[in-house]
């Protein structure tokens, strides 16, 4: 009962340090947001500024590019606490793995998810992606970062332990994404054609669902092998 | 009779014939197989000779799920019971896994071409074994990126489970989304336990007869041809690992000296 109270007083405490670390320390969490600004920036750069080819290719190029900016996170989301014995402590705790992978997972998608949802309906519109959906592209970008944050965790805490790891999180971490991407890249389609967006968004929500809900189990099993 | 074979020792000793036995059956029956589905079975009236890469493609797309299946059930023994035989049974499945998918992909593409007009369509079916693919890539990577086996073998067993969702979705693709590939035409038979006494009627095929039973050679010389390469993968890594051992020990004796 104890180690019961001891693990809940420190996923806690742990979200917020990990939302204080990634804010702190030169910005680090800003920077997906400014990859995933620069990937848009460079599509009409390559497809021209043909507003209707652009408005064929955006939806498809935004989410893609969520996708990628979600991965570059990842790298360091688990491996830094484990290079320096964080992670040695925190399992010391008596906090389950289950739990440590949770609140960091879920720390870092507020930390640098969150801010990468607020600025796809920016890049939407510069995309020239209708005015109106914009709030339906927050929800989207929101469901599907959440989907992409989760499941990329599961190649961060299988991969922590590895040197250079990062080529290998995307080799690992990209197959599993295609659901998430299906179903939301369809549902910015349909926003942006004034189409009914809710079926495949309703899809994309379910994608984070299963990424949350089986996410920290194989990220806290990966996680224990890591420390042993 | 799991528990006995559990054992490094004893699996040597009891596969020391059963691998090159294993690799002369799937020669013959794949030779057999291959022959007929090439030669004997009629040509397709409406495809042609094209129709006959479905005796090589349609049993390696089972052979791509099969083996993944088979690496799932590895990994779940290797999570729950900790036993390096079920460590080696999934990295020794993988590469075999790895060419049956890629088989399977290049004969689609293949057949694809004379009869859909394309070499390759993102449909649900295609996409899906594609990813699979990656899955299995994926894997081999894992085991390879870390320095003990141990950690790589617990990394790769989460991974290959938690990309067994994949499956599911391949095998109900085409029932799920209205796509080009074509729905499963060889099933059990939905009242398959009715038919146990006769096994001919368990399999419900929309295939004709001289079409089956090529297939289902065909599909008998991949099974025996995976479970030969197999214990001989497996075999090699229990004598690389052994080999390891005694390196290191002689390592240690110079140490000493």
């Amino acid at each position: 009962m104890q180690k019961q109270n001891m693990a809940e007083g420190v996923l806690l405490p742990l979200f917020f340090r990990e939302l204080k670390l990634a804010w702190s320390g030169g910005g680090g969490a800003a920077l997906p947001v400014g990859f995933y600004a620069g990937a848009a920036t460079l599509t009409p750069l390559a497809l021209g500024p043909a507003t209707d080819l652009l408005q064929a290719a955006g939806p498809g190029v935004l989410f893609i590019s969520l996708a990628l900016a979600s991965l570059l996170p990842m790298e360091r989301l688990f491996q830094a606490d484990l290079e320096d014995g964080t992670l040695d402590v925190l399992a010391s705790s008596g906090a389950s793995m289950t739990g440590i992978a949770l609140s960091k997972t879920l720390a870092h998608w507020m930390a640098s998810g969150l801010p990468l949802a607020l600025v796809a309906p920016l890049l939407w519109v510069m995309l020239q992606g209708p005015g109106e959906a914009v709030l339906i592209v927050l929800g989207i970008s929101l469901l599907g970062g959440l989907a992409f944050f989760f499941i990329g965790s599961i190649g961060a805490a299988l991969t922590a332990g590895v040197r250079r790891g990062g080529l290998l999180i995307a080799l690992v971490a990209l197959p599993l994404y295609a659901p998430a991407t299906i179903f939301g890249a369809s549902a910015l389609y349909a926003a942006a054609e004034g189409r009914d967006w809710t079926g495949s968004m309703a899809l994309c929500g379910a994608c984070a669902l299963v990424a949350i809900a089986l996410g920290p189990f194989a990220s806290g099993a990966a996680l224990k092998t890591a420390l042993d | 009779m799991i528990s006995t074979f559990a054992n490094p020792l004893k699996f040597m000793n009891a596969t020391r014939w059963v691998g090159p036995v294993l690799l002369g059956l799937a020669v013959i029956t794949l030779g057999v197989g291959i022959y007929i589905g090439l030669f004997i079975a009629p040509a397709d009236y409406r495809q042609g000779d094209a129709a006959r890469i479905m005796f090589i493609h349609v049993p390696a797309a089972m052979m791509c799920m099969g083996v993944y299946s088979f690496m799932v059930s590895a990994s779940i023994s290797s999570l729950i019971w900790k036993h390096a035989l079920a460590d080696i049974a999934g990295k020794s499945a993988a590469p075999i896994g790895t060419v049956f998918t890629a088989i399977c992909l290049i004969t689609g593409s293949l057949w694809g071409k004379p009869i859909w007009d394309t070499w390759w369509e993102w449909d649900a079916r295609l996409t899906s074994v594609l990813i699979l693919f990656f899955l299995y890539l994926g894997y081999m990577a894992i085991w390879s990126a870390f320095e003990t086996q141990q950690k790589a073998a617990r990394a790769a067993a989460i991974l290959c489970m938690v990309g067994a969702v994949n499956i599911p979705i391949i095998k109900w693709s085409v029932e799920w989304w209205t796509t080009l590939h074509q729905k499963a035409s060889i099933r059990l038979a939905d009242d398959w336990r009715e038919k146990l006494s006769k096994p001919s009627e368990i399999i419900h095929s929309e295939l004709p007869e001289p079409f089956l039973s090529p297939l289902l050679t065909v599909l008998v010389g991949y099974g025996l041809l995976f479970g030969a390469l197999v214990i001989m993968n497996m075999r090699a890594e229990i004598y690389a690992r052994r080999a390891e051992v005694l390196i290191q020990r002689r390592y240690a004796e110079e140490d000493e000296d």
